[in-house]
């Protein structure tokens, strides 16, 4: 406990801020990048497994299995899947980049069982006054159900997204200079663990708490509107 | 890109895999256990526990479910450790994978036990039910089969989070994966198939929960 | 000439044969009315017509053009000729009356816009909702609601129209109004399939009243004699119990 009274100037330094700063601004980038690309790309894959064709039955199948497969495969295992995937194709690449990869297809897999669940909330009906009409999926996606389904998507998309910032942190395993890695550095040169990852603990919490908060609100908000 | 799949290096390793597959989910059922002894007690505390107490376990619950679960890991084995506690990988990963959990498992069991009926309450009392009568065949039962969906995921999700352990040197499946790295090289074909068990693992639980939940508890469940 | 020749027409639904070999002919202009108990077929059949269900056999010809309902572009082609009002009404909640008129003129066949407005306001104003052009569904009554889908399916110009059980869901005090407005439909001699309930309806405006029981055609013909001297026996027991409507 006196280390951690004794130690706080230290570690609240110039330069350790601005490795806490830089820390933090990775975590968020990774986080809204993924979950961003992981909504454009669940969206598409969602409307994907809506088609019918013969066609296209195939790639429907290869998407429902790697989505389900993805969020039934703990990120850790993902992120070394591709941390070394990525060892063997290319020399040199950012371990940032390669989190990014590996986080957006975690993010999508979720996101689009979630939207697939917000196409599904859509009642039968919807979609058959649009099929009578000849809608193609896209005019029935574009007028009818995404101008519903987002109320339900939007907001479960966000508190996922919050949930998601979390699963971030492990991304310190793969050398990404994020709060958890940087916390564990502060470890390793000495300082207190309390002192370290009680600020970085503080971080995320700041980083989580409110947007949980939002989501919540939103939640309520859209359900009732 | 000159790289050929040898699974032939790895399959050796299977048994060794599987071990740790066992391990994960021996680790998972106890912190889900302790989990569930917090969220009991975490439970009644809300409901009960008047307004001090019930907003202390609300910021349990809310530190717990807005930090990462690496983090409280972390943050236990070696905070713990500069308190004189030390802990094996196992314990530590263990009490943070409870502690998680609890918090979770603490605002579904409440929300479990607030939706007991009103109406259903009335009916057995008027059909002249004591209190422990009313107990057995309605609240409790009902109870069960709310709360045994949520249980089930939850469950699930501890199970995917042991996968941390391997963080901890924790020979658990992921962690034996890294062990089998360490001494073959071959990191595609030994994480795909431990990703392949934790996919056989997780759709055999939840198949099996779902099972379980349809013919004993009449819960509707999708098998999945 | 027929509009509309059905022969034979057999379908299944979750495994089990719901139409069981049904075939009747529709005339320009003629009102066919299916009757008889639940599970006899009768929205099966309005539902396959629109492509909801995929017919497992028999044949479809519109207008002397046999359609194949296993393909895409056949089922297209009906759908851009037979227009289906549904019992639910199940028109587009994120739409406003108007918008739910003009969306599928405007955006699928892609015509002008403010024609097809023009148009909408039109058929709103004709089934009497002209003051309701900005409401949303759930600022509607069931009544009104229907009526918005009558006029949403007018919109569509279609040869035939298909009414299925349109005042079922219906409060008893608000069906009136839906079936004015098919009233209305008739005299300007729009060629209607309908399957109703509304038996006194039924026998005043129907001119060929067709009566089903599990999946088959029993009977076939004019009001008066289904209602009054069916042939057969099943009929005239089905028309005694729903007699006191």
């Amino acid at each position: 406990m006196h280390a951690l009274i004794e130690q706080w100037p230290r570690f609240f330094s110039g330069p350790n801020i601005l490795f806490l700063a830089t820390a933090l601004a990775h975590t968020v980038l990774l986080s809204l990048a993924s979950c961003s690309l992981g909504l454009l790309f669940g969206f598409l894959i969602a409307s994907t497994r809506l088609t019918r064709s013969w066609t296209l039955l195939p790639l429907r199948l290869l998407l429902t299995g790697l989505t389900e497969s993805l969020r039934r495969i703990p990120p850790l295992v993902v992120l070394f899947l591709v941390f070394f995937g990525f060892s063997l194709i290319a020399v040199d690449i950012e371990p940032f980049w390669i989190a990014l990869f590996a986080l957006t297809l975690i993010a999508t897999a979720f996101i689009a069982e979630i939207v697939r669940s917000g196409f599904r909330s859509i009642p039968r009906e919807q979609w058959d006054a649009a099929a009578t009409m000849n809608f193609s999926l896209v005019q029935t996606l574009a007028h009818v159900v995404v101008p519903q389904a987002w109320k339900i998507i939007v907001p479960t998309v966000s508190l996922f997204f919050v949930m998601f910032i979390k699963d971030t942190a492990l991304a310190s395993q793969i050398g990404v200079l994020e709060l958890t890695f940087v916390g564990k550095s502060f470890i390793d040169r000495g300082f207190s663990p309390l002192l370290s990852f009680g600020t970085v603990l503080a971080l995320y919490f700041i980083l989580s708490f409110p947007l949980a908060r939002t989501g919540q609100w939103l939640e309520a908000r859209l359900a009732s509107s | 890109m000159n790289y050929a799949l040898h699974y032939g290096q790895v399959t050796p390793y299977l048994p060794y895999l599987l071990g740790g597959a066992l391990v994960s989910l021996w680790i998972s059922a106890l912190a889900f256990a302790g989990g569930l002894v917090i969220g009991l007690l975490g439970a009644f505390g809300r409901i009960y526990g008047g307004p001090i107490l019930s907003r202390l376990i609300y910021a349990y619950y809310i530190f717990f479910t807005n930090t990462p679960q690496l983090v409280q890991i972390f943050f236990l084995f070696y905070g713990l450790a500069d308190f004189g506690l030390l802990m094996t990988p196992f314990e530590a990963v263990w009490l943070g994978l409870t502690l998680n959990a609890g918090a979770y498992l603490i605002e579904i069991q409440k929300a479990g036990f607030l939706s007991t009926r009103a109406s259903e309450l009335e009916a057995a009392e008027t059909l002249g039910m004591s209190r422990p009568q009313q107990l057995r065949f309605v609240i409790i039962p009902h109870i069960a089969r709310v709360l045994f969906p949520p249980l089930s995921n939850q469950f699930i999700i501890v199970i995917m989070g042991s996968s941390m352990g391997a963080i901890f040197g924790l020979e658990e499946l992921t962690g034996r994966a890294v062990n089998i790295n360490g001494q073959t090289f071959r990191a595609l074909e030994v994480f795909s198939l431990a990703g392949v068990i934790y996919l056989g693992v997780t759709l055999l639980a939840t198949v099996g929960l779902a099972l379980v939940g349809r013919l004993l508890l009449r819960v509707p469940m999708r098998i999945a | 000439m027929h509009h509309l020749d059905v022969r034979g027409l057999t379908a299944d639904y979750a495994g089990k044969p719901v139409l069981k070999g049904v075939s009747f002919t529709v005339t320009r202009g003629a009102i066919v009315s299916l009757i008889g108990p639940s599970g006899s077929g009768k929205s099966t059949i309005l539902r396959t017509l629109t492509g909801l269900l995929r017919p497992s056999g028999g044949e479809i010809w519109l207008d002397e053009r046999q359609l194949d309902y296993r393909k895409t572009a056949d089922v297209a082609y009906a759908r851009q000729r037979i227009a289906i009002v549904f019992q639910q009404y199940n028109l587009f909640q994120n739409m406003t009356a108007l918008r739910n008129v003009t969306v599928t003129p405007e955006k699928v066949r892609k015509r002008d816009k403010r024609e097809v407005e023009a148009e909408a306001v039109a058929l709103l104003q004709k089934v009497g909702l002209g003051d309701k052009l900005k409401a949303y569904p759930d600022e509607l009554s069931g009544g009104q609601q229907q009526r918005v889908a009558i006029a949403r399916a007018l919109a569509l110009k279609p040869e035939i129209l298909l009414l299925d059980e349109v005042t079922s869901a219906l409060d008893p005090e608000l069906v009136h109004e839906v079936l004015d407005t098919v009233r209305l439909l008739a005299a300007e001699g729009m060629t209607m399939i309908t399957v109703s309930h509304e038996m006194g309806f039924v026998r005043e405006l129907a001119s060929n009243v067709m009566f089903l029981e599990a999946g088959r055609v029993i009977e076939s013909g004019p009001p008066q004699q289904i209602f009054e001297a069916a042939r057969e026996a099943r009929t005239r027991q089905f028309i005694g119990k729903t007699l006191y409507r």
